[in-house]
Formats: C-alpha cells, structure tokens, sequence
C-alpha cells in the first residue's frame, strides 16, 4: 500500500511515514501542495493523508486537485481543531468519516488505512 | 423588628454599596427617600399649616371683635335707659318746683297731694321734702318725722347750694343731685333726688332744695331684664367703687367692688381683664353722666368662646387627622417609589454583572480556542516521536525486555492523551455548533441520558429518583444539547457522591406556564459559598490529581444559554448540591446566547 502524507508539520509528517514505514506501508512525505502535486504526479498512491489546515492551500482543495490526476485515490483528512464544519467538511469530502483527529493513535490509523484498502 | 414586619421593610433600607466604579448604585437610597419625604412634606404641609394658623387668629380676632362690639352696644344701650330714668325724675321734680310757690310746698296737704301724684305716675316715691336755704326742713310728707331735720352740714346739700357747676349738674337753670344708694332711716336701698329752686332775684333766702327719695326697685329690674350672655352680670357701682346694685358675682349690695373702678371715661368702653381667679372677663362699663354712678357689664370671656372653641377643636382633629393621612400617603409613595428606583438600580447592577460574566466567558473561549490550537500541532509531534520511540523498541528489539523504558514511553503517550482531552474540550467549549431545534420530551431525554448511568450508579448503589409529571408539555429545544447537559451535571452528581448517594431529577412548569423549571440534586458535598461564583468558570476544578478538566460545568453553562435557558445552583456544604436549569418551552433564535458561536 503506498501512501502519500501531506502536513506542513515536517517533524509530524516525517515521523509518522517512519512509523507507517516500520509497519510495512510504503509512505512518502510532503510539506505543501507543490511537492504533493509533483509527487502524485510522478507515482501512484492509493491513499493519501492530508491535513486540512495549512498554508496556501488547504487540504480539501488540495484533494479536489489531486483527484484530477488521480481519480481513484482514496484520501483521509486530519484535523487539529475538530470543529464540526471540519468533521462535515470532511465527511462530504471524502465520502466517508474518513477524518482523524491529531494528535492520533497509530492503531487507529493503521485500522483506518486497511479498512479503506481493502474496501 | 418583628418577622412579620420585616417583609414590608424596603431593601434599600438594609442596603449598603460595597460596590464601586461600575456596579456601584447611582444613587444613595436612603438620603434620596428621606429627602423626598422631607420635601414633598415640607412643600404639603407648610401651606396647609399656615393657612392653619393664619384662619384660627382671623377667625378667633373676629370673635372677639364681635364680643366686644356686641357688648359695647348692649352698655351703651342701657346706659341710654338709666339716663332717661334719672332724668325723668329729676325734671319731674324740677316741674313740681316750677309748678308751685314756695308757699304752697310749705302746705303740709299740698305737698302729700304732690307726693301722690309723683307715686301714681312715676313709680315707687317714699317721701318729699322742702328744705330752705339754711338746710332745715320746712315741709314733709312720707312716713318718718323728719320735720325740722337739718341738712346744712351734708355734704350733698353744700354741693348743691354753693357750687356753680360741678359733674353733677345738668345745666345751670336746674341744679340736681342725685345720691349714691344708701340705706338711711328705712333700711332699704334707696336713693335720694334733689333739685334745686333757684331764685330768679339772685335773692339767697329765697332758694330751696325739693328732695325725694326714690325705692331702687326699678332701677334693679332694668338692670335684671337686660339679656347679658355668657355668664354675665349687670349692676351700678358708684365713683368710690361701692356695689349699688345687687350683682350675681361681684358681692353684695353697698360693699366693695372687687376690681379696679374703671377710668373716667365720657363714652361706652369695653376692657379685658381678669378677675379674681385669673379668668379673662370683658368689662363693658359707662359712667352714667349727672349721677354718682358706673355701669357695669361684665362677661366670661370663656363662657362666650366656649362655641368658638368647640368648633376650632374639631377643626384641630380634622387638620391633625388630615396631617396624619398626608404624612402616611407621602411616607408609602416615597417608600413605594424609592424602592421601584433601588430594585430597577439592583436590576440593572444585576444585568452588568451578568454581561460582564458573558463578556469572560466569551474571552475565556476565545483564548481556550487559540490556545488549545497551537498546543494541540507539538502535542501531536511529541506523540508521533513518542510513538516511533516506542516502534524502534518495539520493532527492532534492541529494547524491547526493557520495561521500564517501554513504560517511560507509555507514560509520554498516556499524558500526551491527557492533553489532547483538554484540547479537545476546550475547543468544545469554544467551538461554533449550528442549532438543531425539535420538539423534545424531557422525559425521553432524561431517560436516553439516564440509561448509560444505571450501570456505574448500580456498582456505586446510588438510587436515582426521576420525578417527570406526565402533565409537563413537550416543548421545543436542542436534543444534543440538552442531553450534553444533563449528561454532564449527571456525571459531575456522580462525582460529588459517596457510593450510596442520591441523585434527583425533578421538573415542574414556571408559575406563569411558559418555562421548565427541571432540579438535578445530589447528596454530595455541597460546594462552599467562595466557590459557588466560579463554578462555571473553565477550569475551574476541585477534583484535584483524578482528571477533572474544569470545563464540565463551563460547557453545561455554555450549552443551556445557548437553547435559551438558564442554569442556577444552590449548595449546601455536607449536604448536595441543586442545580436548577429555566429552559423555555418555545424556543426563540434571537434569545439564545450567541457568544459561543463567535468564539469558535
């Protein structure tokens, strides 16, 4: 399964692909839209985790541009604030209740990533 | 002051402002009521007073104005009637003079004829006589042997021969005297009238004195006939201040006339004076001009007022009853409206203190967002490095024996948990929730809420009691939120008991019908009075070291202003805790709080 993390929180972001990486996913790490762009356009993730704060872009407009490229590929949300527009943004967005709220459970996100690959 | 008076005492009686700049009262009430009293007083009663005061003298004047002109008219009135009986007498015998020589007086059967003839006509003559002039009697007719008498040493014989004028005498041509009363030969009150027979030859041995002595009878009965009010009393006194006339007060006939003979006067006066026993009389009196003698009238002044005065009590109760009844109705409508201008004051120094709270509760979640925000971004980091920590020990099995180190990262993990809980709820607290009203029942509620309960409150045997009349309407509200709130003030009831409490949830409907008045009471501890204010405060806490975050009740408190209500607490230290949520059966968008929503 390979996943594409996106968060402008280098130290979050990085660290969690080790950990994602240490339990055999093959996760690849950006800090903004450009590099999340680029990367999607060179190789095929399945998923990719998006935070929905950050600079620039956020993360629901930066997934309707990834689904140009990449129609098929399913996308979780993480949120820091865990409002309710965030929850129903996100819902909407991703089809599904597919939003995790930081600071987050490996467990949780790992349950989460299988759940969707093999739905 | 007695319990049951107290309730009538106004609030601002009691009331002392330890308030200051904003919130202190606009007005200081007791001086405010005790001036309004004073001057709507002052401005009542001073006219009405005065006028009090100024009518009672004009009226009382004009009593005794009217007293002394009536008995001014009544003295000079009867003085008129004395003077003409005198003076009827005394012509009577001047004719007599006139109508025979001196001759045929000295006829003894003449002069009883002449004697007679006075008696028929004018009234009650003891005797006449003709004295010549050296003062013998020459001629008698009456009852005693007075014959020969000489009179030339008596003091009203000289008078009258050898004086021109003197107050005695009318005019020159007819020379009279008249006498004090005197007793005399008879001893009986009389007086004695004597008229002068000039010579026209200016020849002294032709004159002679024609003297008559006269009953006092009808002298007394003009003065008995006079109708004199008040207690009054009407007699002769003569210039040296002998009685001559019986008198009702004043003594006996021929003594000493108590009181100061009157000045000299030629026309009626009308004294004030007091008598013998210091009550004011008024004293009419007139010297009664060719006599020896001074009518008096005298009259209790008291006597005469006494109908005045009567009139001017009851006057008196009806001002004291009428002052009475304007001091009652001034001192209530000042009461009355001092008090409607403290409560409003309290009201409005109420209605700060709750904007003011607003106000720190909005700020309070503003801060909580922005806070929780920013922490919540490193807690995140510190839990995914704790969490590779613990994926290389793990994983890599380098440490994976070591315990303690696994531990020490659980440890990191597990507060880092903690933390998010907090950040999670105090961007509950602050967040920005769209209102989804329906219509509830408050039972169902209840019950949905209830029934995660009765498990923990089975192994804490806590009896829960719900007392939900069937008659309680369903009403309009927030069904999330109402249950966040009665699941929130259920846990914090939990949390203040001792297993083998009670929990109470009671509802009625408001008095007037249009809100829900519902108690949530425990048996726990109650909370002491100092914390009673800041127990909606976020994080305010006293569960210390077992997790309370403090913002439970923040958020109930938050919750119930946002569906319109209102939540209330009273406490009893040892005792439980009651907390009181007012939630209205209709709910209207514009009276829900709103700061909530802006903080988000």
């Amino acid at each position: 399964m390979r996943v594409l993390l996106v968060d402008d929180e280098k130290e979050l972001v990085a660290t969690l692909a080790e950990r994602l990486e240490m339990r055999g996913i093959d996760a690849t790490w950006v800090t903004d839209y450009r590099a999340a762009l680029a990367a999607v356009e060179k190789e095929a993730f399945d998923i990719a985790l998006l935070d929905v704060r950050m600079p620039e872009m956020n993360g629901l407009e930066l997934k309707r541009l990834i689904e140009v490229r990449r129609p098929t590929m399913k996308f979780i949300f993480l949120t820091g604030h865990g409002s309710e527009e965030d929850f129903k943004a996100c819902s909407a967005e991703s089809g599904r209740d597919y939003y995790l709220i930081k600071p987050l459970q490996i467990e949780v996100l790992m349950a989460k990533l299988n759940e969707i690959a093999h739905a | 002051m007695h319990e049951g008076l107290k309730r009538f005492k106004p609030g601002f009686l009691d009331h002392h402002d330890q308030s200051s700049g904003m919130y202190k009262s606009l007005f200081n009430f007791r001086l405010l009521w005790k001036q309004s009293i004073a001057t709507t007083l002052a401005v009542v009663l001073l006219p009405l007073l005065t006028l009090a005061v100024v009518d009672y003298n004009i009226s009382k004047e004009a009593m005794e104005s009217e007293l002394l002109l009536r008995t001014s008219r009544l003295v000079s009135n009867t003085r008129r009637t004395l003077t003409s009986y005198f003076d009827e007498r005394k012509f009577a015998l001047n004719f007599v003079t006139l109508d025979n020589t001196y001759d045929q007086l000295l006829d003894e059967q003449r002069l009883k004829q002449l004697l007679e003839n006075l008696k028929s006509g004018l009234g009650v003559w003891f005797d006449l006589g003709v004295i010549d002039h050296t003062g013998i009697q020459r001629n008698y007719a009456g009852p005693y042997p007075l014959q020969g008498m000489d009179y030339s040493g008596q003091d009203w014989y000289q008078k009258l021969s050898y004086s021109d004028t003197d107050s005695y005498h009318e005019t020159i041509s007819m020379r009279s005297n008249i006498s004090d009363v005197f007793l005399g030969f008879r001893n009986t009150p009389h007086i004695v009238i004597s008229v002068l027979h000039s010579n026209p030859y200016g020849l002294d041995w032709l004159h002679y004195v024609l003297r008559a002595s006269l009953d006092i009878d009808r002298l007394n009965n003009i003065l008995s006939q006079m109708e004199v009010s008040g207690n009054g009393d009407a007699f002769l006194i003569n210039h040296q201040g002998i009685i001559q006339t019986p008198s009702r007060f004043y003594g006996d006939i021929l003594k000493k006339f108590p009181l100061d003979v009157p000045p000299v006067s030629d026309r009626t006066q009308v004294v004030e004076g007091h008598d013998r026993q210091g009550r004011a009389i008024l004293i009419g009196y007139a010297y009664i001009t060719g006599t020896p003698f001074i009518l008096m009238v005298i009259k209790q002044k008291d006597n005469l007022m006494e109908t005045w005065e009567v009139a001017g009590v009851k006057l008196l109760l009806f001002l004291a009853g009428s002052v009475l009844a304007i001091v009652a109705v001034v001192v209530g409508i000042c009461t009355y409206l001092v008090n409607s201008i403290y409560q409003a004051d309290q009201k409005r120094l109420a209605s700060l203190h709750q904007v003011e709270y607003a106000n720190k509760m909005a700020s309070i979640g503003r801060l909580s967002a922005g806070v929780a925000h920013e922490i919540n971004n490193p807690l995140a980091i510190i839990n995914e490095k704790a969490g590779l920590i613990k994926d290389l020990f793990t994983f890599r099995q380098e440490y994976a024996s070591d315990h303690r180190l696994l531990g020490l990262v659980d440890s990191i993990i597990g507060s880092v948990d903690r933390c998010a809980t907090i950040t999670r709820q105090l961007l509950n607290f602050a967040r920005n929730i769209q209102l989804n009203v329906q219509k509830l029942s408050l039972k169902r509620v209840v019950d949905d809420v209830l029934e995660f309960q009765t498990k923990e409150a089975g192994y804490r045997s806590i009896a829960i009691d719900v007392d939900i009349p069937p008659e309680i309407p369903e009403f309009f509200s927030d069904r999330g939120k109402l249950q966040q709130v009665f699941i929130n003030l259920v846990n914090n009831a939990f949390a203040a008991m001792q297993d083998g409490g009670r929990l109470a949830i009671a509802s009625r409907l408001s008095s007037d019908g249009t809100h829900l008045i519902t108690t949530v009471s425990d048996t726990g501890s109650g909370i002491p009075a100092e914390n009673i204010k800041k127990i909606f405060e976020p994080f305010f806490t006293t569960k210390s070291g077992s997790g309370g975050t403090g913002l439970g009740l923040s958020i109930t408190y938050g919750l119930v202003k946002e569906i319109g209500g209102s939540i209330d607490i009273e406490s009893v230290v040892g005792k439980g805790t009651t907390f009181i949520i007012t939630l209205p059966l209709e709910y209207h968008a514009d009276k829900g709080e709103t700061h909530a929503r802006t903080v988000g």
